[in-house]
């Protein structure tokens, strides 16, 4: 895999190839460049930010409590799209639960009253 | 639906002649294309009073030039709309001072002021004004105008005074009858016992309806740069270069608002694109060129807008009479430059036409344009007593030219109400400061949202096809 | 008239921090913010990456913005005055404004901290070629328009400008069901964050030109297509090798420019590097009692410098208004090789710490950063790479400093 290190300005292209069971990055212009080599590569993910929309209007703005599989991104989104959400929110509630199956929530990062 | 008289067209022209007519006593109905009045020539030109000694004597040019010039001190009060009698110059290098000199003697034929000075004399003028300028044609009484404010508020006021009008909805037949011609767009019938063709670029479509033959038109795209108003006092009077077969020359002028205004080019167009207005590169750097040569001081730098209009012209001369074919058709073909100047003797002369023709009476007095509160030009305790009586004026929605919720919502129910963004922002200036929108846009969308309880996907810009915001988010995800 | 002892203009993450700066020295302060709640700009950045640094933990723009916002609202010694738009400034501190709420406005204040943020360079300002058709926006209206408003410009979208709002903008847009076709950016770099060309171009396939612009575009009702063209090394288009992209709707993250119009009644100087005022270490501009922050002061990348930059302009400027802030002899920094801009551009002489900050004109790596008073090193940092998209920070002692410093770049 290639990709391009962000620990840094510097912006390392890091190549990372497996072998005998042993990931291994290259192009890291430091250890840091080295250890998000192999986490990019064994378990890319990410935090989601994304709107919600209300049931009757308006959209509100939520993040995943926690980074998810980037493969599962698609369908995050997908379930975010079809949500209506009811009533209420405050920042920091959940909005929806277990978002693609990851185990991890959406939740509101900014107070909704439902328009 | 049975009018004495239709309009077709609404620029300036043609919201001059409505204006006119409404002081008569007679049904009037103005028809529209376009999303609003203004769309055309009327809405992207350099907004120019001239003085007169232009346009060549004894033409119509001439004589509705120097008639209209005159209209617009006691106008412009009359529909609040601003307007500055900064005067012009046409300047010139030591070799043009016999050109300066034909001018003067074709003013002083057409009965306008004008005077040549020396440099000294333009320098108490125009400090800035190029080195290699040696002499200039000084004409006090010209003066800069907001044409789309111009037409807009002669809209106003003949709505005020009982016309009609009637946006989007374009002309696509007209058939003679008795008494009249019944004209057709896509959205109603109507019959009308005199019809005025003022349609501009437009004007050839409607004549061939009725087999009107046109002389040849011809469209030409002017560029033009607006700049910041921290620039306005590069310059003070309208700037003009020695004029040529191609017009008047790129200017260099201070607007009615408080910019300045560089420009236009002269770019024939076929009659296809005629309302295009592509701005192009080569145009902007004749436009430098130009006013390189007239003031160099100006700062480029300083741009917070370009654009292109079109203007259309057909021959040498105004077509301004009635149909051969048609008694009760009357046609305006090629009204470019002095258009605006003359759009208000126009307005006049046509109105008495047509009153002439259908016998109409005069009303005793017509109902006048009520002026609005304008924050931006308000003093302290003005604006405590209007916002205390209305709190929308204390909420300013666009910082740049400080205009107030309470002055967009008025101008939306105007007596010809607005529905699109671009409507509120010539009314108003809402958009056209430095940021160019980027405050307030948004803020206009959802007023106007608000008030036509339309959802803020449906808010255009102008025209139909021109919504701002169309899909609303996730719109067609949940299926990808 | 109203009186305070610090009146801030602007309530958004630099307004704010200010406001609570100010407290810290016990003063009376007054928050006039345009919008109808406090937290300006970031109330519309619904993606994460703040507060890193500020609050050791990465969160959303409307959460960081909670963070000061929960704290200003609980102080009853601040005044915020909502939808509140400044009208004038003078130098005697007098400000005028508007709101629905309290009609005409006026504050007489000990000292002002202007915290206005920025705007957007628009289509007219870099005289855009072609038609004038919907479908133009600049990055941040088509960011409030989707974030706060929850609608979408268009669904095929080019983007002018690989800065961090482009950048952002076109993850957005790809996010709520766009297709964002290319990003092209007139540089032969971004200025934006590496994060971001990664999380939100890499991510999703978006393809990224540099040494490209927009020449023209075409539409009449609704764009229709742009042309882009390569650029030589002095940044013109290459007519010849124009390409048409088809799309309806074209972004513009072409540059940020600090709004200080107000202080065009006023004396306060201004630094043509930065579009802001020139300020000591206090970030008092020129004139008494007038301090500025934030992005009105020269334009930020992370709003955790903003933050701290607000802080240090609202304890000043409350004790400006006690009449306890030092004054003395100051002197001037300058920038030269290689740094575009440093500020603050003026230093006190005197004791303790002083955080200068500064860009630099291109990408540099490896090289070291020098600051020098009289010919003598008074501080040098080695560096890895700094880019014009980074702010960067030295800290100096102020102690060393007898004279005018420069502050510049050389090899390692």
């Amino acid at each position: 895999m290639n990709t391009t290190c962000i620990m840094c300005p510097m912006g390392c292209p890091l190549t990372v190839e497996e072998r005998e069971g042993k990931i291994l990055v290259s192009g890291n212009g430091c250890p840091r460049g080295e250890k998000y080599g192999a986490a990019e590569y064994a378990r890319p993910e990410r935090v989601v930010t994304t709107l919600v929309k209300g049931e009757r209007g308006g959209v509100v703005s939520v993040k995943t409590d926690a980074p998810i599989p980037k493969s599962l991104i698609g369908e995050a989104l997908k379930e975010a799209a079809r949500f209506r959400l009811r009533g209420r929110v405050r920042t920091g509630e959940i909005v929806m639960e277990d978002v693609a199956g990851s185990g991890v929530n959406f939740v509101a990062t900014a107070d909704f009253d439902g328009r | 639906m049975r009018y004495d008289i239709i309009v077709i067209g609404g620029g300036v022209v043609g919201t001059a002649i409505l204006r006119s007519l409404s002081a008569y006593r007679a049904k009037i109905l103005l028809l529209e294309k376009s999303s609003d009045v203004a769309t055309g020539a009327s809405r992207a030109n350099s907004g120019i009073v001239h003085a007169g000694y232009d346009a060549e004597s004894g033409t119509k040019k001439a004589y509705f030039n120097v008639k209209g010039a005159a209209l617009f001190p006691s106008l412009s009060e009359e529909l609040h709309i601003p307007y500055k009698q900064v005067g012009s110059l046409v300047v010139a290098r030591e070799d043009g001072l016999a050109a300066l000199r034909q001018l003067k003697e074709r003013g002083e034929k057409n009965g306008v002021k004008v005077e040549i000075l020396s440099r000294e004399e333009i320098l108490k003028l125009e400090p800035n004004i190029a080195p290699e300028i040696c002499y200039a044609l000084y004409a006090p009484e010209a003066g800069v105008v907001s044409p789309y404010k111009l037409t807009i508020a002669q809209a106003d006021h003949a709505v005020v005074n009982g016309a009609e009008i009637r946006l989007e909805e374009k002309v696509t037949a007209i058939v003679p009858q008795e008494g009249g011609f019944m004209v057709r767009t896509e959205q109603g019938s109507y019959f009308t016992r005199y019809l005025i063709n003022a349609a501009g670029a437009g004007a050839v479509e409607i004549n061939a309806m009725i087999g009107e033959e046109t002389p040849e038109l011809t469209h030409a795209v002017g560029d033009y740069y607006i700049l910041d108003n921290k620039e306005s006092g590069v310059v003070n009077t309208v700037v003009f270069p020695l004029p040529d077969e191609k017009g008047k020359g790129i200017l260099v002028a201070p607007t009615a608002d408080g910019n300045v205004i560089l420009g236009p080019t002269s770019r024939r167009v076929p009659h296809e694109e005629a309302e295009v207005n592509a701005v192009t590169a080569e145009g902007l750097a004749l436009v430098r060129e130009g006013v390189n040569r007239l003031i160099p001081k100006v700062n480029l730098k300083s741009v917070i807008r370009v654009y292109a209009g079109t203007r259309t012209a057909t021959g040498k001369d105004f077509v301004i009479r009635e149909s051969d074919l048609y008694k009760g058709y009357f046609m305006l073909l090629g009204i470019c430059s002095p258009g605006l100047t003359s759009a208000p003797a126009i307005g006049e002369y046509v109105a008495e036409q047509a009153a002439q023709a259908l016998s109409l009476g005069k009303k005793g007095k017509m109902l006048p344009l009520p002026e609005h509160f304008r924050l931006a030009t308000a003093e302290p305790l003005a604006i405590a007593t209007k916002i205390e009586e209305d709190r929308s004026f204390g909420r300013i929605v666009c910082r740049c030219e400080k205009v107030t919720e309470g002055e967009i919502l008025r101008a939306i129910h105007s007596p010809l109400p607005v529905r699109t963004v671009d409507g509120v922002k010539r009314r108003v200036r809402a958009g056209m400061g430095r940021c160019q929108g980027g405050f307030c846009r948004p803020r206009v969308m959802e007023i106007l949202s608000r008030e036509w309880g339309i959802p803020l996907s449906e808010v255009r810009l102008g025209e139909a096809g021109s919504e701002i915001a169309p899909y609303e988010v996730k719109d067609g995800y949940e299926t990808l | 008239m109203r009186h305070f002892d610090v009146a801030i203009i602007g309530g958004g993450p630099a307004g704010m921090a200010a406001a609570l700066g100010a407290r810290e020295e016990g003063a009376t302060v007054a928050i006039l913010e345009r919008d109808v709640r406090l937290g300006g700009i970031l109330n519309q950045c619904i993606h994460n990456g703040f507060g890193l640094h500020y609050f050791g933990e990465e969160l959303t723009g409307p959460e960081y913005a909670k963070r000061f916002r929960d704290k200003v609202l609980a102080d009853d010694q601040i005044t915020v005055f909502q939808e509140a738009m400044v009208l004038s400034l003078t130098e005697e501190k007098v400000i005028r404004a508007v709101s629905p709420t309290e009609g005409f406005i006026e504050i007489e204040a000990g000292s002002v901290c202007l915290a206005m943020g920025c705007r957007e360079r628009s289509a007219g300002a870099i005289a855009l070629l072609g038609t004038r058709p919907a479908g133009i926006y600049t990055a941040g209206m088509a960011q409030r328009l989707c974030n706060v408003d929850g609608y979408l410009v268009g669904k095929e979208v080019v983007i002018l400008g690989s800065g961090d709002i482009g950048l952002i903008m076109a993850r957005r847009m790809t996010s709520e069901g766009a297709k964002v076709k290319l990003v092209a950016e007139i540089m032969p770099f971004s200025s934006g964050l590496k994060r971001n060309i990664v999380q939100c171009l890499m991510d999703y396939d978006i393809p990224l030109r540099y040494s490209t612009t927009v020449t023209r575009v075409t539409g009449k009702e609704r764009l229709t297509g742009v042309y882009v063209a390569p650029v030589d090394d002095k940044m013109r288009p290459l007519l010849d090798k124009e390409e048409y992209i088809p799309c309806d709707t074209l972004l513009l993250s072409v540059g940020l420019i600090p709004e200080n119009d107000l202080l065009s009644g006023t004396r306060v100087e201004m630094s043509r590097l930065t579009s802001g005022a020139v300020v000591d270490e206090y970030r008092q501009t020129s004139v008494e009692g007038i301090f500025s922050a934030g992005n009105v002061l020269h334009v930020h990348d992370l709003v955790d410098n903003v933050s701290e930059e607000a802080m240090i302009a609202g304890r000043a400027a409350a004790m400006s208004a006690q009449g306890r802030l030092p004054k003395g002899e100051f002197v001037q920094v300058m920038p030269e090789k290689g740094v575009r801009y440093a500020l603050p551009q003026r230093i006190h002489k005197g004791e303790g710490k002083v955080k200068l900050y500064f860009r630099v004109d291109q990408v540099y790596r490896g090289r070291t950063v020098v600051v020098s008073c009289g010919g003598e090193i008074i501080r040098k940092k080695k560096t890895l790479v700094m880019a014009p998209g980074e702010m960067q920070s030295v800290e100096i002692d102020k102690s060393l400093v007898t004279g005018d410093l420069t502050i510049y770049t050389e090899e390692a």
